[in-house]
C-alpha cells in the first residue's frame, strides 16, 4: 500500500463573485520513503497541492472533491483533533521562506519544545534534549545555546536547518516541503538540499518537493509531477520527465533549462503565460500556447495516457513525439 | 541599555520643553497677573515700576529661563483663586484623577484584549457582529453624552450607582485619598471609570481586533497549524503577543491622553480631581493654575510614554535594548 494517495483532488477558491477551481482532478501516490518533485510555473497550484495534503487550506480556498489517503486514512475527512495528530507529526512542513516562518517572540528552543509537546506526552526536559539531538543533525553548532535564542538572531540559511530540525522531530513518514531555499542566499542553497536528501534518505522520510528548479528535481527526486493551470499534465520517473519528456510544456520548460542552450545562446522561455484561474481556456489550458494545438485541444480536455515510460495528458503525443516531430520540438 | 535610556531620557526632556515654551507663551498672554495683584485703581506710573520689579519688562528669553528655573525647584506660581502654590493645588487633586484614569484603564485592558481577540478569532459569529457594531456606536458618542445618559439611567432611575462625587475615601499615604477602599468609593468611581473609558475601549477593541487577524493570517501561525499546535495555543502564545506588542505603545500613548480626556468626565461628575479644578480655573482666569495643569499633565504624558516605551523594549525580543541606540 502507498504511503500517499491521492485520488481526483478538487480545489476551489470561494471568491466573491464567482468560485474559480484551482487544483482540477489531481490524482498521485507516493510510496514510503518515496521523494516526489512537482514542478510548474508560479500559479499552477504547487503550493495549493502541498496545502490540501494536510488539509491546511485558508478562506476562501477549500477541498471540494476528492480524497487525500494518508496511511490508509483520508485526510479530507480527518476531524480537527485527527488533524493535529496528523500535522507536524506523521506528514510535516517545510515553508518556503524561513525569515517569517519562526514566530519572532519566541525562542527557537519553545518553538520546538511546544511542537514535540503537541503530540507526545513528555516533560519540558525531555523534550529540550529531543530538539537537541535534533539540531545536531542538521548540523546547528552549540545546538544549547541555539534553543535560547530568538530566531532574528540567526541567519536564514540556519533558520531553515532549524525548521528543517523541527520537520524532523517527530520522525514523521512524509515531509512537504515548498521551495525550502528560494528565499535564501545562493550560496547555501545546495548545502540545504544535500542536507535533506541526506535526512530523508537515512531516516527513510517520504519527501513531496515543490519547486521551479527542474535541476533540483532531477539531483533530489525519484518521480516528477509537471502542473499546469491546476492539472497534472506529466507525471512519471524523474530521469524520464528530464531526458525524454513528451509533455509540449515539459519539453518547453526542459529547453528553456540553461544547460540544454547553447552557451551564449538567449534562454529559451515558452512563449505566453499560464492562465489566472478565472480565465483557464476549454480544451487543454496550455492550448493557446501550443504550437502543436488543433481543434480537439481547444475542445476537449485531455486525458493522462502511457507513454514513452511516463503518464501525459495530450492529444497529440503520438503524433508529435513520432521521431522526427521530435526532432523539431528539441530544434 | 545605557544609550537607550538616555536617548529615551532625552527625548523626554526635549518634549518638555516644547510644552513648557507652550504653557509660557499662555501665561505671558492669558490675563494680566498685575491686575490680579493690584486691581485696576493703580496709576499707571506704580504699574511701569511694578511691572519692572516683577520683570515682566525683561526679555522674552530672561522671561522664559526665569519661568523654567522656577519650574523645576517645584514653583509654578501661585494660584490667584486659591491664594496658594498652583503645584500644590493640582497635586492634592491629582490622585482623585489618577485613580479614575486608573478605573478607566482597568475597564479598556480588562475588555479590549477579550472582545479584541474574540472577534479577531470568530469574524463572522453574530456576537461579533454585535460587539462591532457597538464599538462604532461607542466611539462616535460624545464622552460627555455617555456620562449624562449612565447618570439618567444608573443614578436617576435604578439609583443602582451615586450621581457625583468620589464618595468615601480612605487616606493611604500622604494627602492620597483611595477611592478602592470602601464599597462606598467603588460605588462612586464606577460610573465615571465606564465614561471615561467608553471611547477608548471600542477604538481598543477594534485596534486589537485588526492587528490579531492580521498576525493569524502571518506565515508563523500557518506555521504553528502545520506543527499541530492546539489552537488556543496559537491564539494566546502565538499571535495574542505579536498583536499586543504594537499595541503597548499606542495604549500608552492613549492613557496619557486619558488624563486630558478626565476634563470632560470629571466635570460631568463633579469629580474632583485635575480636570474639573481646570475647568474652574479656566472660567476664573487662574493662569498660574492653567499653566502648571498644562505642565504636569505633560509631564505624566512623557513619563507614561517613556515607560511605555521601555516596556516595549523589554518585551520585544527582536528590540535588542541592549545594543540600541549604540
Ligand atoms: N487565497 C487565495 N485566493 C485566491 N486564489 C488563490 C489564493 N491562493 C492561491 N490562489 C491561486 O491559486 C493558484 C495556485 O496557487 P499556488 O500558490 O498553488 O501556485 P504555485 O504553483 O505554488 O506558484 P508559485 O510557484 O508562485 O508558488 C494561483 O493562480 C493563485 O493565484
Ligand atoms: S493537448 Fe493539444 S494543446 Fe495541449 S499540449 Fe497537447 S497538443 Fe498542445
Ligand atoms: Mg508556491
Amino acid at each position: 500500500m502507498s504511503l500517499l494517495s491521492v485520488r481526483d483532488l478538487t480545489v476551489k477558491f470561494a471568491m466573491r463573485d464567482q468560485t474559480v477551481t484551482a487544483l482540477n482532478g489531481i490524482s498521485f501516490d507516493l510510496a514510503k520513503g518515496e521523494r516526489l518533485g512537482i514542478v510548474g510555473e508560479s500559479g499552477a497550484g504547487k503550493s495549493i497541492t502541498g496545502f490540501s495534503l494536510m488539509n491546511l487550506l485558508s478562506r476562501p480556498g477549500y477541498i471540494d472533491t476528492g480524497k487525500i489517503l494518508f496511511e490508509g486514512e483520508d485526510v479530507v475527512q480527518m476531524n480537527d483533533k485527527r488533524l493535529r495528530n496528523l500535522r507536524g507529526n506523521r506528514m510535516a512542513m517545510i515553508f518556503q521562506d524561513p525569515m517569517v516562518t519562526l514566530n519572532p517572540v519566541l525562542t527557537i528552543g519553545q518553538q520546538m519544545i511546544e511542537t514535540l509537546m503537541a503530540h507526545r506526552k513528555l516533560s519540558h526536559e525531555e523534550a529540550r534534549q529531543i530538539a537537541i539531538v535534533k539540531l545536531r543533525e542538521v548540523y546547528i553548532p552549540s545546538p544549547e545555546e541555539r534553543l535560547e535564542q530568538y530566531p532574528h538572531e540567526l541567519s536564514g540559511g540556519m533558520r531553515q536547518r532549524i525548521i528543517i530540525a523541527i520537520a524532523l522531530l517527530l520522525d514523521p513518514q512524509l515531509i512537504i516541503a515548498d521551495e525550502p531555499t528560494t528565499a535564501l542566499d545562493v550560496t547555501i542553497q545546495a548545502d540545504i538540499m544535500e542536507l535533506m536528501l541526506e535526512l530523508c534518505q537515512s531516516n527513510q522520510v517520504g519527501l513531496i518537493l515543490i519547486t521551479h528548479d527542474l535541476g533540483v528535481v532531477s539531483q533530489m527526486t525519484e518521480r516528477t509531477l509537471v502542473m499546469y493551470a491546476g492539472r497534472i499534465i506529466e507525471s512519471g520517473r524523474t530521469r524520464e520527465i528530464i531526458n525524454d519528456p513528451q509533455h509540449p510544456y515539459t519539453q518547453g520548460l526542459i529547453n528553456a533549462l540553461p544547460q540544454q542552450t547553447v552557451p551564449g545562446q538567449r534562454l529559451k522561455q515558452i512563449p505566453g503565460n499560464m492562465p489566472g484561474l478565472a480565465s483557464i481556456p476549454a480544451g487543454c489550458a496550455f492550448n493557446p500556447r501550443c504550437k502543436y494545438a488543433t481543434d480537439l485541444c481547444r475542445s476537449r480536455v485531455p486525458e493522462a495516457v502511457h507513454y514513452g515510460g511516463v503518464e501525459v495528458a495530450c492529444h497529440e503525443v503520438q503524433r508529435l513525439n513520432s521521431d522526427e516531430d521530435r526532432q523539431e520540438a528539441r530544434a | 541599555m545605557f544609550a537607550y535610556l538616555a536617548k529615551r531620557v532625552i527625548q523626554a526632556v526635549a518634549v518638555m520643553f516644547v510644552i513648557s515654551l507652550i504653557a509660557f507663551a499662555i501665561q505671558g498672554n492669558l490675563g494680566d497677573p498685575l491686575r490680579e495683584l493690584v486691581g485696576q485703581s493703580v496709576s499707571e506710573e506704580v504699574r511701569q515700576q511694578l511691572r519692572d520689579e516683577m520683570g515682566l519688562n525683561d526679555s522674552f528669553v530672561t522671561q522664559y529661563l526665569r519661568f523654567a528655573g522656577n519650574a523645576l525647584q517645584g514653583d509654578l506660581g501661585t494660584s490667584y483663586f486659591f491664594k496658594e502654590p498652583a503645584l500644590d493645588v493640582i497635586l492634592k487633586k491629582l490622585p482623585a484623577t489618577l485613580e479614575l484614569v486608573f478605573g478607566a484603564t482597568l475597564i479598556i485592558v480588562g475588555f479590549s484584549v477579550p472582545l479584541g481577540v474574540y472577534t479577531a478569532i470568530k469574524p463572522d459569529s453574530i456576537l461579533s457582529r454585535v460587539i462591532m457594531g457597538l464599538s462604532i456606536v461607542g466611539i462616535s458618542i460624545p464622552v460627555f453624552l455617555t456620562a449624562i445618559l449612565m447618570i439618567f439611567v444608573f443614578s436617576v432611575e435604578y439609583g443602582w450607582f451615586p450621581s457625583y462625587g468620589r464618595g468615601d475615601t480612605v487616606q493611604v499615604w500622604g494627602y492620597w485619598q483611595t477611592n478602592f477602599a470602601t464599597a462606598d468609593g467603588w460605588l462612586h468611581i464606577i460610573l465615571p471609570s465606564i465614561a471615561l473609558a467608553s471611547i477608548m475601549l471600542p477604538l481598543f477593541v477594534r485596534l486589537i481586533r485588526a492587528e490579531m487577524m492580521e498576525v493569524l493570517q502571518s506565515e508563523y501561525v500557518k506555521y504553528a497549524k502545520a506543527k499541530g499546535i492546539n489552537p488556543w495555543r496559537i491564539y494566546f502564545v502565538h499571535a495574542l503577543k505579536n498583536t499586543l506588542l504594537p499595541v503597548i505603545t499606542v495604549g500608552g500613548v492613549q492613557i496619557g491622553t486619558m488624563v486630558a480626556y478626565t476634563i470632560l468626565t470629571e466635570t460631568v461628575f463633579q469629580w474632583p480631581g485635575m480636570g474639573f479644578m481646570f475647568l474652574e480655573a479656566v472660567n476664573r482666569v487662574d493662569t498660574p493654575l492653567i499653566v502648571a495643569y498644562l505642565i504636569v499633565v505633560g509631564f505624566i504624558f512623557v513619563v507614561t510614554n517613556t515607560i511605555v516605551d521601555l516596556i516595549y523594549g523589554l518585551v520585544n525580543p527582536t528590540v535588542n535594548i541592549a545594543r540600541m541606540g549604540a
